[in-house]
């Protein structure tokens, strides 16, 4: 089960506002799907590593040389407010 | 030869040998997009360069310079990928103004093949989906019935291609998100090996679990699509150092000595009669073919689901906080209520940029990965995935190719399964295993349900084995490949 | 200084950046010019299908400063992500590494107050750097040319227990990421940042106290002064019993004084998990024995060697080793003079008085090392007395001209011909007749006066001790 403060708990750690009724429907399905997925719990894992990447390759790392990218115009072409070419965001406080 | 209808391997031919001009194609095929977009909502945005860059490609032809395999051939990207000054948006509002000032590798390798991207294909929002219903740009429709979803997330990829709006066109799988929209669509879709693709410049839905890949009428157009897009990127550190092999120029029709695995999971009470005809209509003709059947058996079958929604979900709770309205993408209007905080900033700008499935994901994921359920979830799960992964190991040692449904059921209804999320997900039965195990997968049209709606089987093979996949599809389309347009559309 | 009955605990954490041409992730340069958002790339700046490829340098250098920091390298070691929110970290999530970092279980050295002491390391591990918030007032600007920029992370036990330990412990870690030219060090503009944990009990307690994270700490004196203002704050509060909240303080060092960060105080819950866009970072014996063998001797080895292979006493050995180019000087010098003493003297005199005058690091000394040692060498075949030697070490710095072309050129070559010293010592006696009358009638005492004499007519050139034993034989008459 998971609670409706849980859900508006967790949707500010994602910083996703929701409205009380999202919030309410989200409890009650995010319940019936957790509840279906206790299953989980019953295999046995016991000293099982984790899988992350699921096909067996070799590492890549790159060599340490640096590459001109188009200009600060096109980095910042795409955003919502800027000053010059600095991203402008709300005052940060601290 | 019609050209909407034609393989992509006859089409590419007639182009380079001067029987017909790129030009001439891509006209037919915007026309044919231009017709049926606004019933079937495949594409959201169209390329307007694709005519300038058809003429390009007739011009290299003429003064005989070496073009690529796919030279002048019309293909749908889905709105996963980016590319380069073409709007880029994942099915989301988050990203409706977007404008990449780069192309994902496939999209590269695509263009360096002489393709012509035709435009960008509906999905479900950030592909988390499996219907086309949750894009923000409306739903797609299923060309065999426009009363039904064509599945998803890459809904508007397969039915730009079933409907002859595209020749091929590519889609992303992250837990069946190719598979089920061919399936569901009549064509022919890939899943490769994990590693095989590259990931980079397509938008992150699930780090470990996603590929691209590609649609087509044929398998062998899948094969010629694939060896172009595969391959090892130094922009991606999880695509594999492996060779990419001519798949197309090696389809083996002979069957002898194959043995084709029948996971009994995947034959419960569950799987529609009509959808076990289709794969027992399929394995009839493997079986002509020469290949031996086994019964094999996964027993963490119904664990995939969960662990697959566990780990899907954590790593796009993660992958999604880059939309934040800094740099890119929507923001919310603060103009008359400023925000009083960064955290309010945030909050508003994610609240009403990420539609509701979205946002019931990453909320999952974020709960999946937080203090206090990190090891009963996320981690659990991918415990349990390395087990699911062993158990796929152990069956390939005993047979070459699997055959699966690829879902319980045809097509379903617009509207029907969007309520419940829980029963939207457990549809992702028989495909989210290839994800979560890395191994690739494909589904190819086995016929027709009583109501005309296609129904695909599924293959899977070990990881890098996609040859065996081409060879066995190849088998089952010789009796049951669909040549035809959709009768709507006709 | 003394706590009476309260002890201090104190950690560091040190981010190092890293000395790589490139981002950690991504190509883009590291060496900003001053256009904003000129250094980036669609990866560093977050954009959507961007994906993060490991600098192997950067691998490199975490394995020689872990190595010279003593610590175990991990066979395997993870890329994690460090999810929260905020405007100049581009994609919601910082890369780290979280339970299996790099580098861990190591253990630094230093030298205070006449003795070596010891700080374990608890781990060492690679990050990004955020990018840079420019705050003004009614909004914030975001610059993320240093975003992705490459780090080291070296967190230390709660091992020191005073702030002149905490500052010597700093200073150590610098030296040796100096050495190993990983890192330039530099705290003020950020190169180097330390973090100082301050938590204080009474002694003998086993438990540690609450702890308070100290930042914005730009020099050593600063890591000494702000600790030091810290554990007194501390133990006010514990001896009027006001409760020590744990939190973050900014160290303000005009008014010499912490202040509490004025953000809202939240339970962070950063959510680490292994980034799926990258493989672990594995790493073979083979590679770990190359990086081993190309390690430098490292600065208290090497102030020690110089104690017993040179004879140098401990001060100047430390001084000397404090860089690693400074150690490197002294060497040749100290062997092609074969007078490492001498050697020691010059440099920790004359050239680093130069030095600091001119605001220049040892690498750009004007003079070489083997134009020092010839130096040192005429002085002692006597061919100029020493006194002579300080205006030839000037015009050396000058002119960066060899001391036998100064010499040469100025004749200013010490005069040791015994007839021409006679020759000069009867110039002055006979220009001087009255007071070789009263030397010679008892007062000894105006000797100096004629040595002086003779300094002068010879232009400081003639050997002192010549003109000494010619003056003496001469005014016995």
């Amino acid at each position: 089960m998971i609670s409706e403060e849980e859900v508006d708990r967790v949707a500010y750690l994602a910083r996703l506002s929701l409205t009380p009724a999202e919030t309410k429907e989200l409890a009650k399905q995010l319940s019936s799907v957790l509840g279906h997925f206790e299953q989980v719990s019953k295999v046995d894992t016991k000293g099982v590593e984790p899988l992350v990447t699921p096909t067996d390759m070799e590492a890549f790392w790159r060599d340490d040389k640096a590459q001109i990218w188009e200009s600060p115009e096109v980095a910042t072409a795409n955003a919502p407010e800027t000053i010059g070419n600095l991203f402008k965001v709300p005052p940060v406080v601290g | 030869m019609n050209v909407l209808t034609t393989s992509l391997k006859n089409l590419a031919a007639a182009i380079s040998s001067k029987k017909v001009s790129a030009r001439e194609v891509t006209e037919k095929f915007l026309g044919q997009s231009e017709k049926w977009n606004k019933k079937l909502n495949a594409y959201i945005t169209m390329n307007d360069q694709a005519l300038e860059t058809a003429t390009k490609i007739d011009q290299r032809i003429a003064k005989g310079e070496k073009v690529g395999p796919l030279a002048g051939v019309p293909l749908a990207i889905k709105d996963m990928l980016c590319t380069k000054g073409l709007r880029t948006t994942a099915g989301s509002k988050i990203l409706h103004n977007f404008v990449p000032p780069y192309s994902a590798t496939v999209v590269e390798r695509l263009e360096k093949s002489g393709a012509i991207t035709l435009g960008k294909t509906n999905q479900d929002e950030f592909a988390m989906g499996s219907s086309t219903e949750t894009s923000h740009f409306g739903i797609s429709r299923n060309p065999w019935n426009l009363d039904y979803v064509p599945g998803g997330s890459s809904g508007g990829s397969a039915a730009a291609v079933a409907a002859g709006m595209a020749t091929a066109s590519i889609g992303t799988d992250t837990g069946g998100s190719i598979r089920q929209p061919a399936s569901f669509c009549g064509i022919v879709g890939v899943k490769p090996t994990y590693g095989r693709v590259s990931r980079y410049g397509i938008v992150a839905f699930a780090s470990s679990l996603d590929q691209a890949g590609p649609f087509s009428r044929t398998v062998e157009d899948s094969a010629l699509v694939l060896e172009s897009i595969c391959g090892h990127d130094e922009r991606d550190s999880t695509t594999a150092k492996v060779p990419v092999p001519q798949w197309s120029a090696s389809i083996n029709k002979s069957l002898k000595g194959l043995k084709v695995g029948l996971p009994k999971e995947y034959f419960s009470d569950q799987l529609e009669p009509e959808t076990r005809k289709a794969v027992d209509r399929a394995i009839d003709a493997v079986k002509k073919a020469g290949a031996e059947t086994v019964e094999v058996s996964i027993p963490l079958t119904e664990m995939a689901v969960p662990i697959y929604y566990l780990i899907a979900t954590s790593e796009a709770s993660s992958n999604l906080a880059r939309y934040d309205g800094v740099r890119f993408g929507h923001r919310a209007d603060f103009s008359k209520h400023p925000a009083e905080d960064l955290a309010e900033f945030y909050c508003r700008t994610r609240g009403e940029g990420f539609g509701s499935e979205v946002k019931r994901r990453i909320i999952l994921g974020t709960y999946a990965l937080s203090s206090g359920y990190y090891d009963a979830y996320y981690k659990k799960a991918c415990q349990v995935r390395r087990l699911l992964r062993q158990q796929f190991l152990d069956v390939f040692s005993k047979c070459q190719v699997v055959i699966s449904p690829v879902t319980t059921s045809p097509a379903f209804k617009i509207g029907d399964r969007i309520l419940d999320p829980l029963q939207m997900y457990l549809n992702d039965i028989y495909t989210t295993s290839a994800n979560l195990t890395g191994i690739p997968g494909m589904s190819v049209p086995a016929g027709f349900s009583t109501k005309g709606l296609p129904i695909g089987v599924q293959l899977l093979s070990a990881h890098f084995q996609e040859q065996h996949l081409f060879n066995v599809g190849s088998v089952i389309e010789e009796s049951l490949a669909i040549k035809e347009l959709p009768s709507v559309l006709q | 200084m003394s706590y009476n009955d309260w002890e201090a605990v104190i950690g560091l954490e040190i981010h190092a950046q890293l000395l790589t041409e490139s981002k950690i992730f991504s190509a883009d340069s590291t060496t900003f010019g001053g256009a904003d958002n000129e250094n980036v790339t669609p990866v560093s700046l977050g954009m959507p299908g961007t994906l993060p490829v490991v600098n192997r340098k950067v691998i490199e250098f975490a394995v020689r400063t872990g190595l010279a920091l003593n610590c175990n390298i991990r066979e395997k070691s993870v890329f994690a992500r460090k999810n929260y929110f905020y405007p100049d970290l581009p994609k919601g999530y910082q890369i780290s590494q979280f339970d299996e970092p790099i580098c861990e279980r190591g253990h630094v050295e230093y030298f205070l107050d006449g003795e070596i002491r010891k700080v374990n390391i608890e781990r060492a591990h690679l990050e990004e750097d955020a990018g840079k918030s420019i705050h003004s007032g009614d909004f914030t600007l975001i610059n993320l040319n240093r975003a992705g920029v490459a780090l080291l992370e070296i967190v230390s036990a709660p091992d020191m227990r005073t702030p002149q330990e905490a500052a010597e412990y700093a200073r150590t870690v610098r030296r040796i990421l100096r050495y190993l030219n990983v890192c330039d060090g530099n705290l003020e503009e950020g190169s180097m940042r330390c973090d100082c944990n301050v938590s204080v009990r009474k002694k003998g307690d086993p438990k540690l106290g609450t702890k308070v994270e100290l930042k914005n700490i730009n020099s050593f004196r600063f890591v000494e002064k702000a600790v030091e203002y810290e554990i007194q704050r501390q133990i006010d509060c514990k001896e009027t019993g006001e409760k020590i909240t744990q939190e973050t303080r900014l160290y303000d060092a005009t008014k010499n004084r912490t202040f509490a960060m004025r953000s809202k105080e939240e339970a962070h819950d950063y959510r680490y998990f292994p980034d799926p866009d990258l493989l672990p970072v594995r790493l073979d014996p083979a590679f770990l024995t190359k990086v081993r063998g190309e390690l430098p001797e490292l600065p208290l080895a090497r102030a020690q060697r110089f104690q017993t292979a040179f004879g140098l006493p401990a001060y100047d050995s430390f001084v000397l080793t404090a860089e690693k180019s400074l150690a490197d000087y002294f060497e040749i010098v100290a062997k092609a003079s074969n007078n490492p003493k001498a050697a020691s003297n010059w440099i920790m005199g004359e050239m680093l008085r130069e030095l600091n005058e001119a605001r220049l690091d040892m690498e750009k000394t004007p003079i070489s090392a083997q134009h020092l040692a010839d130096l040192i060498l005429m002085i002692d075949s006597k061919e100029i007395s020493g006194k002579m030697a300080k205006d030839v070490f000037l015009e050396m710095w000058k002119t960066s001209k060899p001391p036998k072309d100064i010499v040469k050129s100025k004749g200013m070559a010490q005069i040791t011909d015994t007839s021409a010293i006679e020759k000069i010592v009867d110039e002055v006696m006979a220009a001087n007749e009255p007071a070789v009358a009263d030397y010679r009638g008892g007062k000894i005492k105006l000797f100096g006066f004629f040595v002086g004499q003779v300094m002068k007519a010879s232009k400081g050139q003639a050997n002192p001790e010549m003109v000494n034993q010619i003056l003496q034989s001469k005014l016995k008459g």
